[in-house]
């Protein structure tokens, strides 16, 4: 049988491939397609169908086909709908936005030459490795409001004691995002560090030759040179902060009243702690689709990979 | 570019107002102030560095005391998260969860990084983009449906169904990276290998894989600190005490009443522990792996 294969696909098959038969990279691949399938493809297509349905797992008796009633609760009624996608809004630009530059800027003090640069580079980096949870604990820590740092610097004279910028509605964004950044950056730090090495030293010194300063090179040289990663990187990086749901979650449970609560938060307390499974399918369609559009719209107008320079 | 030109190579592009140094591929006029330098850096490693070390002074001083030193030194919150908050339990929980990811990221990865480097077929774009499209969905949304699988399978309260999970999110990326360090390896080694009659595998075994060792730990160590780390899985998916993960637990002594400040630290402590060690050892190799991945990724 393999032989009578083989011999019909010999005049197809390239010369180059030898020994090889024609079915070998399907093989290849077909374990992780397989996962992918069975694990993203069929539960997506299912989001589709859960979200048409009234389906609460603790309350059997009102399972049933809702058709688009859930999308019309999101768009018409749903006030904590709209207040959630505000603010994944800002929270992704607030977050990426810092963290590029902030990763920017490490990544090129980084890259300069100096003693001990080796065990710098690991001490800056190491929040990387930093789970949503861990870095919950932490600032917890940080931020409490009698053991936490706002106790030791009111001891010093600055601020005041018992500020607990975690349960203030005025305060509580910037806590959360300081936290966030401090686990961001390294990402954005890595990735830039690597792409910022292969620039080509000649660029800089022909520069330099032609009397162009650093803050020239960098615009001139070394930012051209990052486009195409910082696109990329930004993109990666807003789609996973706006998915990311591990320190909102752990850090202020989406409070006080809300007030931190993203879009996909929103669908997980929905569907982990409020068992509404087809309302909380029908908010993950709709924060996929939203998704969808501002990737290929980012995509769009950073003219990712278009050579117009 | 000839011989010569290589062998003269520091030479020809030294100014002659600056003489070359051993040792030392870059020259002073390239370099700002070193204050510009160290002053920003400075600030940085205090901001990374101030909060781990609060962790370590709630881990190691005594309950009630607000030295701003961890002395005198006490483990009391180690044995207490340990053996009375089952840390030992998640402990090694979350080890199964992130050597198994890693070792099937990898063994997936690899094979279909390997037809997608190597070979032309027809189905090769497609897959691609499915690869790069699946970059874009969430896995917190995919929480219900994943759940309802689990369930249909009967692997609910399993550990396995926490790998499976990790491991598919993880493919993509691993895949395209692999993908690309392979692409970097000359075809004509393998050829060679072919010539002197290795069979594919076995070509593939002697000559690829051990080229690739770089791009493979940065992979490797990526899935494991991400499937470490990960949390929202395992609180779906595992329901009994003691099927829990660190970040689980973790998040248990966050949401008590009354939280035990110290008991906390500890838990942060042994989460930390395990990705900080992993870390140290593979973030040189992280740079360089992701750069090759990234010449033609």
């Amino acid at each position: 049988m393999a032989d009578a294969v083989k011999a019909r696909s010999r005049p197809l098959r390239r010369r180059r491939a030898g020994s090889t038969p024609r079915y070998l990279p399907y093989v290849l691949i077909a374990p992780a397609a397989l996962l992918m399938l069975g694990f993203i493809a069929y539960p997506m297509l299912s989001v589709l169908q859960y979200s048409l349905r009234d389906y609460n797992v603790t309350k059997p008796w009102r399972n049933g086909f809702a058709g688009l009633d859930n999308f019309k609760e999101i768009f018409t009624e749903d006030d904590f709908f709209w207040d959630t996608l505000a603010f994944s809004g800002r929270w992704v630009l607030v977050e990426v936005a810092l963290q590029l530059v902030f990763g920017l800027v490490l990544a090129l003090l980084i890259n300069q030459t100096f003693v001990g640069r080796g065990l710098a580079r690991a001490l800056v980096f190491s929040p990387w490795a930093v789970s949503g949870v861990l870095t919950s604990t932490i600032w917890i820590l940080l931020y409490n409001p009698s053991t936490g740092v706002s106790r030791y610097l009111a001891d010093a004279g600055i601020g005041e004691y018992g500020t607990s910028i975690l349960s203030d509605p005025g305060t509580v964004f910037w806590g959360v995002v300081v936290a966030e950044l401090w686990r961001g950056v390294p990402f954005f730090a890595i990735l830039l560090l690597a792409d910022l090495q292969s620039v080509s030293k000649d660029l800089y010194e022909a520069a330099a030759v032609d009397g162009a300063g650093r803050l020239r090179q960098f615009w001139h040289i070394t930012l051209p040179h990052l486009r195409d990663a910082i696109v990329l990187s930004t993109l990666l990086r807003g789609v996973w902060e706006f998915n990311n749901v591990d320190l909102l979650y752990t850090l202020t449970h989406g409070g006080p009243a809300g007030a931190t609560t993203t879009l996909p938060l929103y669908v997980a307390q929905t569907g982990i702690d409020g068992n509404e499974f087809g309302y909380a399918a029908a908010l993950t369609t709709v924060a996929f689709v939203i998704l969808l559009f501002c990737s290929i719209l980012y995509l769009r107008l950073s003219k990712f990979g278009g050579d117009d320079q | 570019m000839t011989s010569a030109v290589i062998d003269r190579e520091p030479l020809p592009d030294t100014a002659p107002q600056d003489p070359p140094r051993a040792g030392r591929r870059r020259r002073r006029h390239d370099q700002p102030p070193r204050w510009q330098l160290f002053v920003p850096l400075g600030v940085y490693l205090l901001f990374t560095l101030v909060p781990f070390y609060w962790m370590l002074l709630f881990a190691l001083r005594e309950s009630g005391s607000d030295s701003l030193v961890p002395w005198p030194i006490t483990f009391e919150h180690f044995e207490k998260v340990w053996n009375e908050r089952s840390f030992d339990t998640y402990f090694f929980n979350s080890i199964q969860v992130g050597v198994a990811t890693m070792v099937m990221t990898l063994l997936v990865a690899l094979s279909g990084g390997y037809a997608l480097a190597r070979f032309r077929f027809r189905l090769r774009m497609p897959f691609m983009l499915a690869l790069l499209c699946s970059q874009f969905i969430p896995g917190a949304l995919l929480l219900v449906p994943l759940f309802e699988v689990f369930r249909e399978l009967q692997m609910l309260n399993s550990l396995g169904s926490v790998i499976i999970a990790e491991t598919v999110f993880q493919l993509p990326l691993s895949m395209i990276l692999i993908s690309g360090f392979i692409r970097n390896v000359p075809p004509s080694l393998e050829e060679a290998a072919w010539v002197d009659g290795c069979s594919r595998l076995r070509g593939f075994l002697a000559i690829v894989l051990p080229l690739l060792r770089p791009g493979l730990v940065a992979v490797g160590s990526f899935a494991f600190v991400h499937s470490w780390n990960h949390f929202l899985f395992a609180l779906m998916f595992l329901s009994s005490q003691d099927k829990q993960t660190i970040p689980v637990g973790l998040n248990t002594l966050i949401g008590s009443d009354s939280v035990d400040l110290g008991a906390l630290a500890a838990g942060g402590v042994v989460a930390a522990l395990p990705v900080v060690i992993v870390f140290a050892f593979i973030q040189r190799w992280l740079i360089t792996g992701f750069s090759a991945g990234a010449v033609k990724g």
